[in-house]
């Protein structure tokens, strides 16, 4: 894939944990306006993929390129981003609207839109308790508000609905839909293929650091002759991601 | 102005602590129990300045590193916004340093003050131990950030070599010092064992106050040799400069591990 509309492009990229090769000589290209699934096996990669482009894990070699600007441990680039993380931990005794009041002074009241969010999981009764004191789903809606709330060009999502009930995660999933009508690239993680097929265009797989595959999943499940993504994962990740 | 914002924040949050009241509380009934049955002398004074070199380490040090430990998720998600990793560390230090100060201060001065210590001729002597008090919680906090941020994925090991650390430095090391005295007696030794006072911030926050308090008996082999050497002000300098330069050690290699820290 080449394409002008690559909006976050790893070139040659490799990680090492001491000895162990994390991702290996990693060139991929994530397409603007487009849902991308990152899939792999436990320990693949998949996590230490994003947080490069979190900027919270430095490559051993390689680059990133976001927007076509080279990462260069600048922090400025992240005012695009909106990341909802797996686990949501915040500090304890800290109020969730000051936690949002937070999260916006540190980007500097950059154009946030919390209200509407805040209305649509029906966070207000929330919003005066202490993080400690509620639920773990309260905690990713929390977390799904402070990601969108900057209606950010780039989402990346970690495993969003894990700890949601089906309704909320019903909500969220089509939040995720209207947010890539409006032409957002989102990057998703999660190990529920459903979720993957229902939401995503394209499709990471990494295995052991190596990238697999990376290009549209309809392609994916038809080269793997399955008819779902579940089938088409697991028929490659038997024969080792090969 | 990053760093300001997040020390808003993080101290709304850890004020609010129950860990933070109850050290205070600690400190305040200890202080108060001390100048109640001890009296409002420096006898008094001496055991307060005795309770602070030995918990002030131990309390700041392990929870600095405890607070990095349970606040990883919530600095990774910081380090997702346009905050530069500077800030955050001088924010995350500023948030648990200054609540461990202002707790300690707190407890200890408030008793001081209400059972009329404050004002009489023993203010400077206060002063110095709160203000060593102060010192070493900024200083140990520091030391208990870089254990943990050198050993961010492994708890236990971090938190290890935090109470093996003090241990050391708090219990071990004036016997140790003795040891090498009394083995190595035959030999000029006064230099050696200088600099080795200089190497333990703890040792140098006891010679400071009993160098204030001018008690030659109590001051052991270091404060003497420190006394005989430096003579009692300049010893009160020196001391003072080597303990500031101690903070300035850990503050800034912490600052060297967070800039360059894969999370």
């Amino acid at each position: 894939m080449d394409n002008k509309n690559t909006v976050i492009r790893f070139k040659e990229l490799t990680k090492k944990f001491g000895n162990q090769i994390v991702l290996n000589d990693m060139n991929l290209e994530i397409i603007k306006g487009r849902t991308t699934g990152i899939v792999g096996p436990n320990g693949s990669g998949k996590t230490t993929m994003v947080k490069h482009l979190l900027g919270l894990v430095k490559p051993n070699s390689g680059s990133i390129h976001i927007g076509g600007k080279k990462l260069n441990g600048h922090c400025g680039y992240r005012r695009d981003i909106g990341y909802m993380p797996q686990i949501a931990r915040y500090p304890e005794n800290m109020k969730v609207s000051e936690l949002i009041a937070f999260i916006k002074e540190i980007r500097d009241g950059q154009n946030a839109k919390e209200q509407p969010l805040i209305e649509y999981f029906g966070l207000e009764p929330e919003l005066g308790k202490r993080l400690r004191n509620i639920s773990g789903g309260t905690r990713q809606k929390v977390g799904a508000t402070l990601a969108l709330m900057f209606s950010p060009s780039i989402l990346i999502l970690d495993e969003p609905t894990a700890g949601l009930d089906p309704q909320a995660s019903h909500k969220l999933k089509h939040l995720i839909k209207q947010e890539k009508e409006q032409g957002k690239t989102i990057l998703l993680t999660t190990h529920i293929m459903s979720e993957i097929e229902e939401l995503a265009d394209d499709l990471i797989f990494i295995v052991e650091g190596n990238l697999r595959y990376n290009g549209p999943m309809n392609e994916f499940i038809e080269n793997q002759q399955e008819q779902r993504l579940e089938g088409a994962v697991a028929k490659m990740m038997e024969r080792g991601g090969k | 102005m990053k760093t300001a914002t997040i020390l808003k924040y993080q101290w709304k949050d850890l004020l609010r602590s129950k860990w933070i009241i109850g050290y205070a509380l600690i400190y305040l009934l200890l202080s108060d129990g001390l100048i109640r049955f001890g009296g409002a002398g420096p006898k008094a004074l001496l055991s307060i300045a005795n309770v602070i070199l030995l918990f002030v380490p131990l309390v700041s040090m392990i929870y600095g590193a405890l607070f990095l430990y349970q606040s990883r998720e919530f600095i990774e998600l910081l380090l997702a916004q346009p905050l530069n990793r500077k800030s955050l560390y001088w924010g995350l230090f500023g948030s648990v340093s200054v609540p461990l100060a202002i707790a300690f201060l707190f407890g200890t001065g408030l008793p001081m003050v209400y059972n009329g210590i404050l004002g009489a001729n023993s203010t400077i002597s206060i002063v110095t131990i709160l203000s060593i008090g102060l010192l070493l919680t900024f200083l140990f906090t520091s030391l208990g950030f870089v254990f943990s941020l050198k050993f961010f994925n492994d708890k236990i090991k971090g938190l290890g070599f935090a109470l093996v650390s003090w241990l050391i430095l708090a219990v071990l090391y004036d016997g140790l010092v003795l040891m090498i005295v009394y083995l190595f007696g035959n030999y000029p030794l006064e230099k050696p064992v200088l600099v080795l006072s200089v190497l333990n911030p703890i040792d140098l926050a006891r010679i400071l106050v009993l160098l204030k308090f001018n008690i030659s008996a109590l001051m052991g082999y270091t404060g003497a040799v420190f006394n005989r050497f430096f003579g009692s002000q300049l010893g009160i300098y020196i001391s003072l400069g080597c303990l500031l330069l101690w903070i300035l050690i850990p503050l800034l290699w912490g600052l060297k591990l967070l800039r360059v820290k894969d999370f």
